[in-house]
């Protein structure tokens, strides 16, 4: 990503803040989500919310957008005193608010989702609306059609398609809640140019992430928050004083209160000796015909070797999913061979993968990984309903399942106030450990990662990766399908890129691989 | 907070029984109290058309529960109730909707009526009902199957493709008995009957059908079938998350197939045990849509096997009281359909205002 000049006006610093909050603190049962946070929103910045998960970034857009109310302190609009009363209120107020996980009705047109929330008497104005959104998104330099059903849209386009809604209600403070997270690297940059226009044109834009690099990036004014409390500010003139490494330790100092290099970036010692083992995992030929939504697989082949981590990389909806489904053997593939551990297993099923030792961790956590409202102790058995010790002629062991759910919960570590809590209660930090355990559990040779931090916070983000360095330690191979390029790079030992289902290339993971790789998703030679 | 939690977990015994007691009287509390409130509702419709409330109630309650005569009428009826009760567990549980269950009743009913009497010239009585049941079963789970295979292999939504095989299984018992087993010897339409003798034997020197028994061991072989087995937990798991369901391996349209089998021959032998043990024949246009009220006394018990007995003698003491205080007093017999729907809809509306309003104050 390149990075956007932070380039406010030289008045911005002294405008009159739009919304400000004083000494606001937000209790839940157990936890202060936010204790006494000071803040002003001023328009023509980028005022950027930067913390953990669990910092209480949440809780504060939740108090902007109005949808909780602070315990103490005042949120005070225009120097007002003010209670955000409803969302409807904190949009009446001016404040818009772009959600992690898109608003828009799939079903129903661009057009139709924006013109939603209109008194109900009111014929839809849908001429007016066209002008309109034909003047915004031209300023702007974004394209959309407005005919386009929601659900064709790719997921930045409907994120352009919720901040143009916003921007036609005449929002003067744009929230942007974790938006990056579910971006390609060039829908990311898109999101940092058009922040850019929307400061310039004096709205105020709140953006909430978690991620060091894009803090610096697109940031003006830095607030960091930490356990609920702000830990630290960097107003614009000390931001466009620090170059952007001297950024990110100090992100890191205030974030983790240890001086280091941003932890992310970790180098993977090469391992020349694992050309000589015999692959575990072999593809050939592997094609998926394209469907909706995908665009199938073409011909892929590769090898895994015992201890070795091979990361693929691409950006997301190129195949990843469709791969390491039909390498589980949830779907079919069209043609192709898969050879695991000296056998053919094209055509068995995934009790059979699994039972041999082909284990697949999926990035769905809750869609397909976990059955929310069972216990943890059945999900850490799912892919094993119906096996001894744990059921004997199909009937249930209480004593043998709960035994092996606290020997894992405590092997790996899940904060879950017992076995028997039902799993979406759980984070997504400790649903991912669990997913962990019952994927590393006796007898895995080989293992699928399918974005395995993907939605994480940095601590377990490390905890996952480190992870996965293990199990290669310790002989199995990795497979490690992610979009995250410097995770790629800290763990593998070779990259093979992923482009519209084909595997364009493969990088040995030296020197010089980051260009290589970037080169190929680009879609140049490496 | 986390770490408070891990140590939780250390010692899990004293508090949650507490909590577990406390729960389960919260429980108790929501479903108790929309039916005496239901009660008011329903007694207020009966003022409205000039019925004093009190003594329809005394009545239903009388006839259905404290005279003899009534309380063992109530437990012979619940017997076809508790296996339709069964049924729907499977299948709901499941998340697969089957609501054509008066559909394969009335065909069971019809095929165990038309093979009982032929098999008792043949075999011994209690193996000529051991082989009607199995008939009545396996035409349920036939009739079934087209609902089956359209929602395992096309996904098409069984609530509609069940409540039109509905239709259609209610008009063919109909003409089965009209034309194919019409009994020659008399002149309504009806099919054979089966011997008194021959039917299930009463309960010691009541008139209680032993069916009764068979129910109750129907609904809790179910229960304990999906709560304590790894199929009962490989079809739950399909009905949460099908997702999660293929993610694990789990072969779905076999068991989504498996499913209906299951319920739908469980409501087949509802229709026979009613047949072999009370009713003898079957009468053309006879349909007692007994699946229908199930249903809601199925949801009310949350799924629960032995809550469902409860709700199943619940119904059953309304529907038999409620025919006699409609010969009585004038009440129509839907009468009882009006107070079960009340209930309902009073508990969702308890449900609502629990999740809410109450539990962020508890919370």
């Amino acid at each position: 990503m390149t990075a956007g000049s932070p380039n406010s006006s030289a008045d911005s610093s002294i405008a009159e803040p739009i919304v400000t909050l004083s000494g606001v603190t937000k209790r839940f049962p157990g936890v202060v989500a936010n204790d006494d946070i000071d803040m002003a929103i001023r328009p023509g910045e980028v005022h950027v919310l930067l913390g953990e998960n669990g910092a209480g970034k949440s809780t504060l857009i939740g108090l902007l957008s109005g949808l909780i109310a602070p315990d103490e302190g005042t949120i005070a609009i225009d120097g007002r005193a003010t209670q955000i009363a409803s969302p409807r209120h904190a949009l009446a107020l001016g404040i818009g608010t772009v959600f992690q996980h898109t608003m828009l009705v799939p079903t129903l047109t661009v057009a139709e989702n924006l013109l939603l929330g209109e008194p109900w008497w009111r014929r839809p104005r849908k001429e007016s609306l066209q002008r309109r959104i034909e003047d915004l998104s031209k300023s702007l330099g974004i394209e959309i059609d407005l005919d386009a059903l929601a659900a064709d849209l790719s997921l930045g386009e409907q994120q352009q398609v919720e901040i143009l809604r916003a921007l036609s209600r005449n929002s003067r403070v744009l929230i942007l809640d974790e938006s990056t997270s579910m971006l390609t690297p060039e829908g990311i940059e898109e999101l940092g140019d058009l922040m850019r226009q929307l400061v310039k044109r004096g709205l105020a834009v709140v953006f909430i992430t978690h991620k060091l690099k894009e803090a610096a990036a697109f940031g003006d004014r830095i607030s960091v928050l930490k356990l609920g409390r702000k830990v630290g500010e960097i107003s614009p003139d000390r931001f466009r004083s620090l170059d952007h490494d001297q950024l990110i330790a100090e992100f890191v100092e205030m974030m983790f209160g240890k001086r280091s290099g941003d932890p992310e970036d970790v180098v993977r010692s090469p391992h020349p000796e694992l050309r000589d083992r015999q692959p575990l995992l072999s593809v050939s030929g592997l094609t998926l015909a394209p469907a909706r939504g995908n665009p199938g697989l073409n011909d892929i082949a590769f090898d895994v070797r015992p201890g070795e981590i091979l990361g693929i990389a691409g950006i997301d909806g190129n195949g990843q999913t469709q791969l390491a489904r039909v390498l589980a053997g949830q779907q079919r593939a069209d043609g192709g061979d898969i050879r695991f551990d000296g056998k053919p297993v094209t055509d068995w099923p995934v009790h059979a993968r699994r039972d041999a030792g082909l284990r697949y961790l999926t990035d769905d956590r809750l869609g397909e990984g976990t059955v929310g409202s069972f216990p943890v102790s059945i999900n850490l058995l799912l892919k094993q309903i119906g096996d001894p010790p744990f059921w004997r002629n199909g009937i249930e062991q209480t004593a043998a399942i709960d035994a092996h759910a606290r020997d894992l919960i405590r092997q790996y570590d899940v904060r879950t106030p017992s076995e028997h809590t039902p799993i979406g209660r759980l984070s997504g930090g400790n649903i991912q450990k669990a997913l962990l355990a019952r994927e590393l559990a006796e007898g895995a040779k080989a293992v699928i990662f399918n974005k395995p931090t993907y939605g994480l916070d940095l601590a377990n983000t490390l905890a996952t990766r480190s992870r996965i360095g293990d199990v290669a330690q310790s002989g199995k191979a990795v497979l490690l399908i992610s979009t995250d390029l410097d995770e790629l790079l800290a763990l593998s030992d070779r990259i093979a890129v992923l482009s519209a289902g084909r595997i364009v290339g493969t990088v040995d993971n030296e020197p010089g691989a980051r260009n290589a790789v970037g080169r190929l998703m680009g879609g140049l030679a490496a | 907070m986390s770490t408070d939690a891990l140590q939780a977990s250390d010692n899990p015994e004293p508090r949650p029984r507490a909590e577990l007691l406390s729960a389960l009287g919260h429980r108790i509390l929501l479903t108790v109290g929309p039916i005496l409130v239901s009660l008011i509702i329903a007694g207020l419709i009966l003022v409205f058309v000039g019925v004093d409330p009190i003594k329809y109630y005394a009545y239903v309650l009388d006839r259905g529960l404290f005279s003899p005569s009534g309380i063992q009428q109530t437990l012979t009826r619940m017997a076809p109730m508790l296996f339709l009760a069964a049924g729907l567990i499977v299948a709901f549980r499941a998340g697969i909707w089957n609501l054509g269950v008066d559909g394969q009743f009335l065909l069971g009913a019809v095929t165990a009526a038309a093979s009982a009497p032929l098999l008792v010239a043949v075999v011994p009585a209690w193996l000529a009902a051991v082989i009607a049941f199995v008939i009545a079963a396996c035409v349920a789970m036939a009739w079934s199957l087209v609902p089956a295979l359209l929602k395992a292999y096309h996904g098409v939504n069984e609530i509609i493709t069940t409540l039109m095989m509905t239709f259609l299984g209610i008009s063919l018992a109909n003409v089965l008995v009209k034309l194919a087993f019409l009994d020659p010897n008399t002149t309504v339409p009806q099919t054979r009957t089966l011997p008194v003798e021959d039917r299930l034997p009463r309960l010691f020197d009541t008139t209680i059908s032993s069916g009764l028994l068979l129910g109750l061991v129907a609904i809790i072989a179910v229960h304990i079938l999906m709560t304590r087995t790894a199929f009962g937990l490989k079809l739950r798991t399909v009905g949460a998350n099908p997702h999660a369901a293929i993610h694990a391996g789990l072969n779905v349209p076999r068991l989504t197939v498996a499913v209906f089998a299951l319920s739908a021959g469980l409501a087949g032998l509802a229709g026979a045990v009613d047949i072999i043990g009370v009713q003898g024949n079957v009468r053309a246009d006879w349909n007692p849509g007994y699946g229908l009220l199930v249903i809601p006394m199925v949801f009310l018990a949350r799924f629960n096997g032995f809550a469902a007995i409860g709700f199943v003698l619940l119904l059953s003491v309304l529907s038999i009281g409620g025919e006699s205080a409609a010969r009585r007093l004038g009440v129509p017999n839907h009468f009882t359909l009006v107070l079960i729907a009340t209930v309902l809809i009073v508990l969702a509306i308890v449900e609502y205002v629990d999740s809410r309003f109450l539990k962020k104050t508890r919370a």
